[in-house]
């Protein structure tokens, strides 16, 4: 059976003044129907880039300017804008990281959930208005007919991120793209909404892309996980292989510094150095320079191997539970 | 809302009791309307009995206890000039002076937010940057400057269009028109052009500033998420939020374009109330003065009223009962 959705070979660039940023470089991966894929990484390593990029919505300077998005049997990269934003909202939807910025704030809940309905499907006001109530209550929001009267302003940040997630579900999309959509939220919220969205996935049998830089998020959450750095994949695999048992130096890094009950009271551990300006990569691997096993053979690109049972890693030195 | 409409128009009262100490000794001391009043062969006793006519031989503290008992009983004085009342003088120039007004605001909007947002969705094309360029003409090419020209060359020129006067009117209501005749508007073109080029660059330059910068927020991005066409997300969801402060400077503009329409006026020969003025400052006609910079006042205090509540009509998130006056 076909993914739901397969990148190929994806390249998307910004043609700035300053130069050209390849924001993602050959990325690669599927999802398949049901299942959650995590794509993680540090701010400005191009998941957010891939995520519109799927959708058709990089912004000018930036465009796509190599790779296949295969979609229900279509490449999304050659699709016309009409035939794009039939596919956006519908088939495709979204949830962003900042629920305070995602809702129009001079609009109401009503107004904005209504119109997403209506500009895919045929219906009577009273008809889109029944469909949104029912949305608002399936993602828990209490007394939904007053709610849906209400403004953004009036909701809590976690009230208007399930919102923003019940506008994603309005369609009953084939794939949904989180954008790090908890990240703004605290943690008990986070914990609900993971829970839910989790079950509303199963439930539906929906493909979803979870956006995050925060592992522990994706651990308890996706199936599979690719880690970027830089605009590149730089592991791939099952979220237990990756996490129990990373190859490459900076997934090991990301783990390392997440803090356990084991490190109480002694400092993080971190990844030296800071993410390299994308202007300015430097040759070969682009960890290179805050890693701590590179050597000569890095300063050519490695390629990421094929994938052997379900792993794939961009390394010369990846790390083996039993060095020689 | 109620409670805030009460404590606005008290703060309205104190605001005008205020113009009116500011006003009426300001005036003063400008200079002596007497001097310009008299026949310059009058001897002492004539220029005593003028003065004494006036009221204007009484202390000025006393004269100002006058004038604000007369202003309470709807009164601003007597026209030296004419000897008519200040006020129906004033108000019954308001019409032609409104009808420009309005008609330079109604220009400005329905040119200036459609330029701007042309020009704040393709900022890099000719377009966009012809529309600029021309918006920093209509900013800094002085009015008057623009007043002749246009007579120059739509009315000398090329004799398109009349120079001077309102043309033609109909009394509505006994109020005199000039937009409902042919005549009547073809005298307004000009003079609107003229009193609105600053306006609509004004407008465009907001609308484009407010347009370069919702197009960027999440909200626009988000709708377009939800496949709505370009057209819906542009005239909903990203007008709906450049039109705050569109409203909130075209509100307090149309203040300043009822008030100084003075140069437009004078150039064109409309004669509404900016002319009005300038011609009593010539002879210091004191209570038509006064007169006038009241009801500006006035006009001020009730167009930024309006402006507040239309605000709390357009942004949810303005309410008018939890802002402290």
């Amino acid at each position: 059976m076909a993914a739901t959705l397969s990148v190929e070979n994806l390249n998307t660039t910004f043609f700035t003044k300053a130069g050209e940023v390849k924001a993602v470089d050959g990325v690669s991966f599927e999802v398949d129907k049901g299942k959650i894929l995590g794509l993680v990484g540090e701010s400005g390593s191009g998941k957010t880039v891939t995520g519109f990029s799927i959708l058709g919505l990089v912004d000018p300077p930036g465009r796509i300017v190599n790779g296949r998005i295969l979609f229900g049997g279509e490449d999304l990269v050659q699709l016309s804008e009409e035939s794009m934003r039939h596919i956006r909202g519908k088939r495709i939807s979204t949830v962003f990281q900042d629920p305070m910025m995602t809702l129009n704030p001079v609009l109401r809940i009503d107004t904005q959930m209504i119109e997403a309905l209506l500009a895919h499907e045929k219906m009577t006001g009273d008809a889109a208005r029944q469909r949104a109530r029912d949305a608002l209550g399936q993602v828990g929001i209490p007394s939904p007919d007053e709610r849906l009267k209400a403004y953004p302003h009036q909701f809590s940040g976690g009230m208007r991120q399930r919102v923003a997630i019940a506008i994603a579900l309005l369609h009953r999309p084939e794939l949904i793209i989180a954008d790090e959509p908890t990240t703004a939220l605290d943690v008990t919220i986070q914990a609900q909404i993971l829970f839910e969205v989790q079950a509303l996935c199963r439930e539906s049998n929906t493909a979803m892309i979870w956006i995050t830089h925060d592992l522990s998020v994706v651990a308890g959450l996706a199936d599979d996980i690719c880690v970027m750095y830089a605009g590149r994949l730089v592991e791939t695999g099952t979220v237990d292989g990756v996490l129990d048992n990373p190859l490459h130096p900076y997934t090991r890094g990301l783990i390392g510094s997440v803090p356990s009950r084991n490190t109480r009271g002694r400092p993080l551990n971190q990844i030296p150095g800071m993410t390299p300006s994308m202007l300015s990569l430097p040759k070969g691997c682009a960890f290179r320079t805050r890693c701590a096993v590179a050597d000569g053979a890095c300063e050519e690109q490695p390629e990421i191997t094929a994938p052997i049972d379900g792993r794939g890693v961009r390394c010369f030195h990846p790390h083996m539970d039993n060095p020689q | 809302m109620t409670v805030y409409v009460i404590r606005r128009l008290l703060q309205a009262v104190l605001v005008i009791f205020i113009m009116t100490l500011i006003v009426f000794f300001g005036v003063n001391v400008i200079g002596n309307p007497i001097d310009i009043l008299v026949d310059p062969d009058c001897d002492q006793a004539c220029f005593e009995a003028a003065e004494k006519a006036l009221g204007l031989d009484k202390p000025i503290i006393e004269q100002y206890f006058i004038f604000v008992e007369n202003a309470l009983q709807g009164n601003l004085g007597k026209s030296f000039v004419i000897g008519m009342p200040a006020l129906p003088l004033i108000v019954e120039r308001m019409p032609a002076t409104l009808e420009l007004a309005l008609s330079a605001m109604i220009l400005a909007i329905f040119t200036g937010i459609p330029l701007g947002m042309w020009a704040g969705l393709r900022p890099d094309s000719v377009s966009g940057k012809v529309i600029m360029g021309g918006s920093i003409l209509g900013f800094s090419l002085p009015s008057f400057w623009v007043g002749l020209m246009m007579i120059m060359i739509f009315a000398v020129e090329f004799g398109l269009l009349p120079s001077t006067g309102r043309g033609e009117t109909v009394t509505v209501g006994g109020i005199r028109l000039s937009f409902l005749t042919l005549d009547g508007l073809s005298h307004m073109i000009l003079p609107a052009i003229n009193l609105a080029l600053y306006k609509i660059s004004l407008v465009i330059r907001l609308t484009r500033a407010g347009m370069r910068e919702a197009m960027h927020q999440d909200y626009v991005k988000f709708a377009r998420a939800k496949g709505l066409s370009t057209t819906r997300v542009i005239f909903v969801h990203v007008m709906k939020n450049i039109l705050i402060p569109v409203v909130t400077i075209l509100g307090l503009e149309l203040g300043n374009v009822i008030a100084f329409a003075v140069v437009t006026e004078t150039i064109f020969s409309w004669p509404g109330m900016g002319k009005l003025i300038i011609d009593s400052i010539q002879v210091l006609d004191r209570p038509v003065i006064v007169a006038y910079l009241m009801i500006t006042v006035f006009m001020f205090i009730f167009i930024n009223l309006i402006v507040d509540l239309l605000y709390s009509l357009i942004d949810p998130r303005v309410r008018l009962q939890g802002i402290k006056a």
